[in-house]
């Protein structure tokens, strides 16, 4: 049996300038649910698949995704799993749980409290526990050596002039449907043509930081160079990684790009999923690519390449 | 809208890791002053060694020597050094490739200041005074400007190796319980216990989180429910958990306060363990200066019927 075709028709994100402070993780979830849900036409709890992307160690607390679920309508039980990274992995989730026939909807969703910790450290106890952890390097430092091995291999001009605001607190949600259901739920789908997810050699020292090997795999498996995008939606930590990205992606520099700035940690990869999707909902564009990153110095890469209707 | 609370909170999980045969024999060099690297089967030196070939998956095991001394192959400065980082003092973060190596190795370079690093530079290991077995052990780099250095001597093992790292971490928090438990704890320092009504089902939630669990709506309609409430179920608790103040047995239950339609934990006091039962009438005692009740205690009312509290568990 033909996997179904399977798209974006619903996309809701808290907005960036929200007053957030001390929200705990349902109440920042809740109007972004409610929003996501409305747009798809469905109750909570009736999406027939969840799945959710955020971090224990920004929050500091264990299993703190299941608060969130809270804000869901998990009862009568709901067939729900987590990634514990950015929402964009979710979503990649729910796209194969979809293909397989077993639902023909999913609830995906993403929230991020960087603001009750310090990211600078929190973020360095993902790294290597022998030889990278204990030397405590934060996210900045790291985006920092790249940045400087960009600049000496000729490809950026000069450091960025400091760093930018940093990430806030915020979630995100997006609605994914298969076949008819899709079109049933939206008037113009955002059709997922390809998605894959690829990552680099796990010692910074061995990769060259001037380059995304696996970002140009992800964007080869998920169709991105067969026929030019309208636009790309990037995700970049730091804004000097646009450049290693650009070149993965073979975006010419007259190229609509969008980068991400400063979203919220776990929740700006999937805000680009959603943007782009946005796009094709709004008639605005009909082939865009949306890249999603986790990890240090675009350790982990996302590629999705999103359709609107043919003809 | 009143203050939201919050409070520090402090996360520190103490790891033990085993090392396998490379890392062991890599941090045990560290601790003699000597860095092994492994060799690929294409002949190229990784340093630090990994158990496995990043690029074909091959296991890895031929330790080589490398040298001290190397040079900085990209770098950041560090204007604001973070506990824990390797030197107090702003610093160069720098990958370096060491004389004999083929990949670089991340680390802290001491300089006075960003002007006086250049990717390229030559740098030597400063060597920490007590090591033990760490990547610690390596303090720092620093600017060097003598020969490429001889690798370190290494015939093949070393006594007493390392085999377990152990990895402290400390992370300091600001706990927000959010809106709603921020309502609940404020009314719980009266001595007023309070729960939130969902407006699609109708049902009270306490403690109340914002948000009803079943209907996955906001539930911001305050009810102050209780004191008095009824044990849904219990348990007798025998062993006396780590740091418990609470003299064992005791009994454990859950009470459903009264206009509440979910039950929350309490102790039970007041009664032989053996004649608290289901159905028992109990209202909160507090002491001292604590915003939680210490415990519930009979009020002396007749038991409830099952069929009042049956489904509110």
């Amino acid at each position: 049996m033909e996997p179904p075709q399977v798209a974006v028709v619903a996309y809701a994100r808290s907005a960036p300038e929200e007053d957030t402070a001390g929200l705990s993780e349902a109440e920042l979830l809740l109007p972004v649910l409610g929003e996501v849900l409305q747009q798809a036409g469905l109750r909570p709890g009736e999406p027939e698949f969840t799945c959710s992307g955020s971090s224990d160690y920004l929050a500091g607390r264990p299993f703190s995704f299941t608060l969130a679920l809270d804000a869901v309508g998990a009862w009568p039980p709901i067939a729900e799993s987590h990634v514990e990274t950015d929402g964009a992995w979710a979503l990649y989730e729910a796209w194969v749980k979809l293909l397989t026939g077993e639902a023909r909807t999913a609830l995906v969703y993403a929230h991020g409290k960087a603001s009750a910790g310090e990211p600078e450290r929190v973020l360095s106890r993902q790294l290597d526990p022998y030889c990278l952890a204990p030397l405590w390097p934060g996210p900045e430092a790291l985006a920092g050596l790249q940045e400087r091995a960009l600049i000496d291999a000729g490809e950026l001009a000069e450091p960025a002039p400091g760093k930018g605001p940093p990430a806030g607190d915020g979630a995100a949600a997006v609605v994914l449907a298969a076949g008819e259901t899709a079109r049933r739920i939206c008037g113009r789908p955002a059709w997922i043509h390809g998605i894959d997810h690829r990552v680099e050699p796990q010692a910074l020292g061995v990769r060259d930081l001037t380059d995304s090997p696996s970002t140009r795999l992800a964007a080869e498996r998920a169709g991105a160079y067969r026929a030019s995008v309208d636009v790309a939606e990037l995700h970049t930590p730091h804004p000097a990684q646009e450049v290693v990205l650009r070149k993965a992606l073979a975006l010419g520099a007259d190229a609509e790009v969008h980068a991400s700035g400063a979203d919220p940690l776990m929740v700006a990869g999937l805000i680009r999923l959603g943007e782009a999707a946005a796009r094709i909902h709004r008639g605005e564009a009909g082939r865009v690519l949306a890249h999603a990153t986790s990890g240090p110095c675009l350790q982990q890469n996302l590629v999705a390449v999103l359709e609107g209707e043919r003809g | 809208m009143p203050e939201i609370l919050s409070a520090p909170l402090v996360v520190e999980f103490p790891f033990t890791r085993s090392l396998g045969p490379v890392r062991s024999a890599f941090l045990t060099g560290l601790r003699e002053r000597v860095v092994l690297g492994v060799r690929t089967r294409d002949g190229r030196v990784l340093v630090p060694p990994a158990e496995y070939d990043p690029y074909t998956a091959e296991e890895l095991g031929e330790l080589v020597p490398v040298a001290a001394t190397g040079c900085v192959t990209t770098w950041t400065w560090n204007p604001r050094p973070l506990p824990g980082q390797p030197l107090g003092t702003p610093f160069a973060w720098v990958l370096v490739r060491l004389d004999g190596a083929d990949t670089a190795l991340l680390h802290a370079l001491d300089v006075p200041g960003p002007q006086a690093v250049r990717t390229g530079m030559r740098v030597h290991i400063r060597w920490a005074r007590r090591r033990t077995g760490a990547i610690t052990d390596l303090a720092c780099f620093e600017p060097y400007d003598g020969p490429p250095g001889q690798p370190g001597r290494y015939d093949g093992e070393f006594t007493d190796l390392v085999t377990l790292l152990n990895a402290p971490a400390r992370l300091d928090y600001t706990y927000s319980p959010g809106r709603a438990q921020t309502r609940y704890l404020r009314a719980l320092a009266e001595h007023r216990i309070t729960g939130e009504r969902c407006p699609r089902c109708r049902k009270v939630s306490v403690p109340p989180r914002g948000a009803c669990p079943t209907c996955g709506v906001a539930s911001e309609e305050e009810v102050t429910v209780g004191p008095r409430g009824t044990v849904t179920t219990f348990c007798v608790v025998n062993i006396k958990g780590r740091d418990q103040r609470i003299e064992v047995p005791y009994v454990y239950a859950h009470i459903v306060l009264d206009g509440a339609d979910l039950a929350l934990h309490g102790r039970i006091a007041g009664l032989p363990c053996d004649q608290v039962r289901m159905g028992l009438r109990v209202e909160p005692v507090w002491s001292g200066d604590g915003r939680h009740p210490d415990h519930y205690r009979p009020t002396g009312e007749p038991d409830a019927g099952y069929q009042t509290f049956q489904g509110r568990w």
